[in-house]
């Protein structure tokens, strides 16, 4: 198809053709076109649905601020909602559907909402779909839920790369027109590290959609020839295509840079975008001003824009919206568009004007005190009706529309930390207001300096303060001459006429709507948008929040100021959650951490689980094994018939060392450490501050004033931070130093009847039981030389140690035991046969360690020492945490041996029903022992050491099982400990 | 005046003319029977519950913004009743059976839709925690069903089942659990506590409480003094500045909380999801954004906002969960103050001061709360005996131990539940 409203000039490469599609149909346009200009070029003026009525919407904008303009872009798994034409560069080949309709964008059946407008008002939802009350879930939600939304996600994993950075600069500018150029320029010439954003792909912003002249040049090669010089400042960064998102504390900004977005897919390796946090030690926002409409009936259709954007398609992209034109303004910057397109040879039919004062016609036809008060064109703008000062009606028929009631500043950024922007009367807008984030201040139209010199003084004047700051030494050099037109304004909210008026055009709130809220006393700016969903869509109220308020303002009596607005929050401009993500997702979500016997447990086949961030061993599968449980049962009985070898390097180890030590260990163990002599360890138990365990393990005294803690693998990052915490905070006067030495120690345990005799083979010392009893540790040698350290200790009830050695020798340790081993017949184990011993034992674990039982739950109340103060001693003694009929861990068997037991069940009396009441308890771990040859399990029973002997029920509801279980200990295996002191 | 689908098509055939103000704007009286502190969900309902099912209408609500706009307008909606702890068992499960009669009992539209909330488990020990609270879900009378990984599956065909750091096991899946629009909860019961004679009092700021001889007399107010017998304090994230107008030092910490809403999108996840791996959490509203939150920011604050390291936190979990969600893009964060306690469960309680009454700790599960909040305080207020199903929420539990419900098992570390 022919470019029908392609005109002169324009900042487009005409020397190449791109060809994209749209809906299907195949279009041309050029390098420097959006999406949208592309398409008004073909004369395509209908892109959208709105969300509400689906009336057929155009672009309303020439920007990111565009609330009409949506489409899918791309196909498949690449397809992106919601996309804004008017800022998707376009690229050959591109792909773009529209959304929201069905089964056409010019034939939308849900266009019948609009029909039925009378009674789809603001907050109707509210007040109906509540009969028949089963209804609501059935009928009305899924017919709602169906026909609300926007575009579409492919339901497809995002194929896309995302990456993340960071950037630090004395002086970070937002936006790159005059203010932000001459701000950049001033700041770069004194050799301040800057950083220029701005999102568009060209920079110079309004410079580029204006006919403005800076000195002698156009204001586009004055911003092009800045740029040149810009790029040529090694302390300047450029960064086109990326949009500050954020302002966060202590001057940090969030900014997305779109890498990929303007070509038809990424490079292999290319992230599609980046997400920047960007320290910046001033920021200078200059992000421009955004054109607000006016209210009349029907304002909405295609062809419709506001008048700035009607200008910018004509200036900088080289369209004409429409051949036959009409401007309706309240300012004297909407006559600009005027001149601009009669210039450009467009037939300007009116400029309607509100006020009796305008500026000069010139040879344009002014239609002064006018409104314009109907428009026809059910799929684009045909014709207008005009209301002149003196009451008359006038038909014009018209292509387009431009309409301006004035420029917002952008200060949303400003208002991220909740302060609030204030209302100015010269220019009827609000600015930027005080108690903004420390070190950002807004120049240019941002700051209500709506002129193109005003923008360059005050990009200046806000550099040279940032200099200053900084101790730089900046220079003022004469500004180049540039217009510097007052802004005259006369406010216009809305035209006073009957019809559908619309203010926030995407969610089609019309002033009706407003004027609803307010007939019910939703008047407060904040129950106006929730109410009514003002500012609630993609443009985030950019384009009609602050005409909703006014409007609002204006029933209510109060001022504008008085009204307020509502809170600006991040993003500035939506962000697809693939860039704030990045890399952090599938299999890189979050870190693997590797054990050091993980190559060769890989080489052994073995299955692998994931415990907190760690790959753990789960079980070792031997040829012939088909089920899990055979490997596991295999793995225990050998353990206890002869020896086995399980790596436990992921327990957290802290070495703690100091005078203070054996005191700071008794501050934060429950249990007396004090007494530990050099060259034992002993079982810890740690409480919380609020008397709570919180965890366990074994520490040994390696010398005078050196200590080796062990933690759980659950808490080890946990218990290093509160052990943290009580040497800086709560005693920082102790001669404490800790260190986490969980990656610096390869640690295996070696257990079962002949682990000494395996361990003889590598360790250098003597550790006959006289030499190395029960409980002991030290430190030793291995394999003749290798610093390793050994402690007595067991988890599985077995004669055990557990012997460490640096982690770059991990590897060849379980190398050399699993030799060594050969003639014991020794199996190395994962953490299924683990679980097994500890359950077999009573030994309690994460499930028990839940972080809601106290040591006399678990049936070490004992441990709990009164004679010395520590952290929890005091708070686990409260009357209601030493009750007789408390929880207390107890063993549990089927009464019949092949009666199946589930981990969660909960304890009920034999008969009675599964209520509350009933409820005695739960099963907190299961397991299958090979020695019992049943199902056993630990679990906590109320009043449970009483009951040992007794029977019950355990229920899982879940699953349906219900199994008659016997109490007993939780001690099922050598519960004198016999074996361990073998 | 009774809202209908027939009254909305006649006011739509008559010009709309006929809706009248959802509320009053009153000026504040100088003595009322009672005065509830903070116009949130948690506020606007217990007026309603106490003009309702109490007959006290003598009652004034003071907020110092607009009604609704603390943490009730600022939430991810969910409406659950799976605790597991007594206390909180009950409690949550009178809560849902009002929410399931909501809509009629107030004659506004809150759009509590039950469209199933799916807990996700990754690991042996995760499972066997999410059978335990099941079993409590259904011993309480609650529903409860286990779902193996095919069964998620089923239900939730788009989560990364193959390419995942942590593959999921199963979830715990509660059909009852859902969602309600925020705001028109807050609404609904400002219009019905309203309509039975309640004055709803907007941008009146609390600045005193007037304690005379031990018992409660009124409050001081940027729109002047107020006298009352009975002063309830429900003020969420303000709970300890408020108290302490009255002398009290609250086991309350106030911690910042951020949520997202995503642009509109087509139907694409149709329950609630819950990511326990990541601490993610997301539904899609009726409007079709998708709305979801992670954990506190972890720093004390009362600002109302948070920062960057969260807001990718949350956002790496879903695309972890879910990588269909990369190109959906996040159209507005917020964030709200929460009363996180010491073991992350509420107190409905009286005071150390005669008529005055503490309704607080809500941490960030305040939502599903409101309706058995505002009717257990009621009642509290109104008959200075606790409700049935707040009999746990005690303030003293910290002292003797006794009943403390702490789900998570984080203890007396307020930003860790």
């Amino acid at each position: 198809m022919s470019q029908s409203h392609r005109i002169d000039g324009g900042q487009i490469d005409r020397s190449r053709t791109f060809r994209f599609r749209f809906d299907g149909v195949g279009y041309n346009g050029h390098p420097g076109d959006t999406l949208a200009s592309a398409l008004l070029a073909n004369g395509v003026r209908l892109m959208g649905r709105s969300f509400k009525y689906h009336r057929p919407r155009g672009p309303m904008t020439a920007g990111s601020e565009e609330p009409n303009a949506l489409v899918e872009l791309r196909t498949g798994a690449r397809q992106e909602p919601n996309t804004r034409a008017t800022v998707a560069e376009l690229f050959d080949g591109m792909r773009a559907q529209s959304q929201n309709r069905w089964p056409s964008l010019r034939f939308d059946a849900l266009s019948v909402n609009d029909r039925l407008n009378t009674f789809f008002t603001a907050g109707f939802y509210y007040k109906t779909f509540m009969w028949p009350a089963a209804f609501w879930e059935k009928v009305y939600e899924p017919i709602i839920r169906r026909a609300a939304g926007l575009g579409s996600l492919s339901a497809k994993h995002d194929p896309d790369v995302y990456d993340k950075g960071f950037l630090h600069c004395d002086l970070l500018v937002i936006g790159a027109g005059p203010a932000g150029l001459m701000a950049t320029l001033t700041a770069g010439r004194a050799g301040l590290r800057v950083i220029l954003a701005d999102e568009d792909f060209r920079m110079g912003g309004r410079l580029n959609a204006e006919t403005f002249t800076i000195g002698d040049q156009s204001g586009a090669g004055w911003a092009e020839a800045t740029v040149a010089e810009l790029a040529s400042l090694p302390n300047v960064r450029l960064m086109p295509r990326t949009t500050v998102i954020g302002a966060f504390d202590h001057g940090v900004y969030g900014a997305v840079e779109r890498v990929a977005d303007h070509l038809p897919e990424p490079a292999p390796g290319q992230p599609r975008q980046i997400l920047w946090r960007i320290y910046a030690g001033r920021t200078v926002l200059a992000g421009g001003a955004t054109e607000r409409p006016i209210a009349f009936p029907d304002n909405d259709r295609p062809g419709i824009l506001l008048a700035g954007a009607l200008r910018a398609y004509a200036n900088r992209w080289g369209v004409a919206v429409g051949k036959r034109v009409a401007v309706f303004t309240n300012n004297d910057d909407g006559w600009r568009t005027a001149h601009d397109l009669a210039a450009k040879g467009i037939e300007v039919v009116a400029v309607i004007d509100p006020r009796e004062d305008g500026p000069e016609a010139g040879s344009l036809r002014a239609i002064r005190g006018g409104e314009v008060v109907a428009t026809k064109g059910r799929l684009g703008l045909t014709e207008i009706t005009v209301r002149s000062g003196k009451g008359r009606l006038e038909t014009l028929r018209v292509e387009a529309l431009g309409v301006s009631g004035g420029w917002n500043p952008n200060v949303n950024i400003t208002s991220h930390h909740r302060s609030r922007p204030v209302w100015d009367e010269d220019i009827a807008a609000f600015v930027p207001g005080a108690g903004g984030p420390p070190g950002l201040m807004a120049a240019g139209a941002a700051a209500g300096r709506l002129s193109t010199h005003g923008a360059l003084a005050s990009g200046q004047a806000a550099a040279l303060e940032v200099a200053e700051a900084l101790g730089k030494q900046a220079t003022a050099d004469t500004l180049p001459q540039a217009e510097d037109a007052p802004v005259n304004i006369r406010p216009l909210w809305q035209v006073a006429k009957e019809g559908r008026a619309w203010i926030d055009q995407q969610n089609d709130v019309t002033v009706k709507d407003v004027k609803l809220a307010h007939q019910e006393n939703f008047t407060s700016v904040e129950h106006l948008k929730r109410y009514t969903t003002l500012g609630m869509a993609t443009d985030q109220g950019k384009t009609g929040n602050v005409l909703g308020l006014a409007i609002m303002a204006e029933l209510t009596g109060r001022s504008i100021p008085e009204t307020g607005t509502t809170i600006y929050r991040p993003p500035y401009t939506p962000v697809a959650m693939g860039a704030l993500a990045g890399r952090s997702r599938g299999r890189e979500f979050k870190p693997f951490r590797l054990t050091p016997s993980h190559k060769w447990a890989t080489e052994q086949g073995a299955v692998f689980v994931e415990v907190g961030m760690w790959l753990r061993a789960q079980w070792f599968p031997r040829p012939g094994e088909t089920h899990w449980r055979q490997s596991v049962d295999r793995e225990v009985l050998q353990t206890r018939k002869s020896v086995g070898i399980c790596d436990v390097t992921t327990l957290g180890k802290i070495d703690i060392q100091g005078t203070d030590a054996g005191a700071f260990l008794n501050r934060v163990y429950a249990n007396t450490f004090a007494t530990l002599p050099v060259g034992k360890c002993r079982y810890g138990l740690m409480l919380r501050e609020d008397g709570i365990v919180y965890d366990d393990g074994t520490t040994a005294r390696m010398g005078e004033n050196e200590y080796v803690m062990t933690t759980t693998t659950a808490n080890a990052v946990g218990v290093f931070r509160h052990l943290e915490y009580c040497r800086q905070c709560l005693w920082p006067d102790m001669d404490v130093q800790i260190i986490s030495t969980t990656e610096a120690w390869a640690q295996f345990s070696v257990a079962g009847p002949n682990a000494r005799n395996l361990l003889e083979k590598i360790v250098d010392q003597d550790i006959s039981d006289a030499a190395f009893p029960y409980m002991g540790a030290g430190n030793v040698t291995v394999c003749g030389g290798l610093r390793a350290r050994l402690f007595r200790i067991s988890f599985s009830g077995e004669l055990a140690y557990e012997i460490a050695v640096p982690t770059r020798y991990g590897d060849a340790l379980i190398r050399r035991l699993v030799a060594e081993g050969k003639e014991f017949d020794a199996v190395v184990y994962g953490t299924e046969a683990l679980g097994v011993m500890r359950v077999e034992k009573g030994h309690v674990a994460g499930n028990e360690l839940n972080g809601q039982t106290t040591a006399l739950n678990m049936g070490l109340g004992k441990m709990v020492s009164k004679k010395k103060d520590s952290i929890g001693m005091v708070l686990s003694q409260r009357e209601g945490m030493v009750t007789e009929d408390g929880l207390r861990l107890v063993g549990v068997k089927p009464v019949k041996p092949d009666g199946k037991l589930e981990a969660g069940s909960h304890f009920l009396p034999i008969g009675a029903r599964p209520v509350l009441a009933n409820d005695g308890g739960w099963l907190t771990s299961k397991v299958y022992s090979p020695h019992l040859g049943c199902d056993i399990a630990l679990g906590y029973l109320k009043g449970g050491t009483d009951k040992i002997g007794q029977r019950m029920r355990a229920v899982n509801l879940l699953t349906g099982l219900d199994t008659e279980v016997e109490i007993v200990s939780p001690h099922f295996f050598d519960p004198e400990g016999e074996r361990l002191r073998g | 005046m009774q809202y209908s689908g027939l009254r909305v098509i006649w006011e739509g055939l008559t010009g709309q003319k006929g809706w009248g103000p959802m509320w009053r704007d009153p000026a504040p009286k100088t003595t009322y029977d009672m005065v509830i502190i903070g116009g949130g969900g948690h506020g606007l309902s217990t007026a309603y519950y106490l003009a309702r099912e109490h007959g006290i209408t003598n009652i004034a609500v003071l907020e110092k913004g607009y009604l609704g706009g603390g943490n009730i307008g600022r939430n991810t909606t969910i409406v659950r009743a799976n605790y597991f702890l007594p206390g909180n068992s009950e409690f949550y499960s009178h809560s849902l059976k009002l929410w399931e009669g909501l809509e009629q009992d107030l004659n506004y539209n809150v759009m509590h839709s039950q469209r199933g909330l799916i807990n996700l488990f990754h690991s042996d020990g995760q499972r066997d925690a999410f059978v335990r609270r099941g079993n409590a879900m259904i011993n309480q009378g609650d529903d409860a069903i286990l779902l193996d990984r095919e069964g998620v599956r089923r239900y939730l065909p788009y989560l990364d089942f193959d390419n995942t750091r942590f593959p999921i096991y199963g979830g715990l899946y509660h059909p009852r659990g859902g969602t309600a629009r925020h705001d028109a909860v807050a609404w609904g019961y400002a219009r019905g506590a309203d309509q039975r004679g309640v004055d709803l009092i907007q941008n009146c700021e609390v600045t005193g409480i007037d304690i005379e001889n031990g018992r409660v007399t009124g409050v001081q107010t940027t729109r002047g003094a107020i006298r009352a017998k009975k002063v309830g304090i429900v003020v969420a994230g303000r709970s300890s500045q408020v108290a302490a107008m009255a002398g009290m030092r609250l086991p309350i910490e106030s911690h910042v909380l951020q949520a997202f809403v995503t642009e509109g999108l087509k139907p694409v996840i149709d329950h609630v999801v819950s990511f326990g791996m990541g601490h993610f959490y997301i539904s899609q509203s009726d409007k079709g954004g998708l709305v979801f939150g992670g954990d506190l920011d972890f720093y004390a604050s009362y600002a109302a906002r948070g920062n960057l390291p969260m807001v990718e936190h949350v956002m790496e979990a879903g695309m972890a969960l879910m990588p269909m969600i990369g190109k959906a893009k996040v159209l507005r964060s917020w964030g709200g103050i929460m009363d996180m306690s010491p073991d992350g469960s509420p107190m409905i309680d009286r005071t150390h001061v005669e008529g005055l009454y503490l309704n607080c700790g809500w941490n960030y599960g305040g939502f599903k709360a409101v309706p058995a909040s505002g009717h257990c305080f009621a009642h509290l207020m109104a008959t200075d005996r606790p409700h049935e199903a707040a009999t746990g929420f005690r303030l003293d539990r910290f002292a003797t131990g006794r009943g403390l419900m702490d789900e998570e098992g984080t203890g007396a570390q307020h930003n860790l539940h």
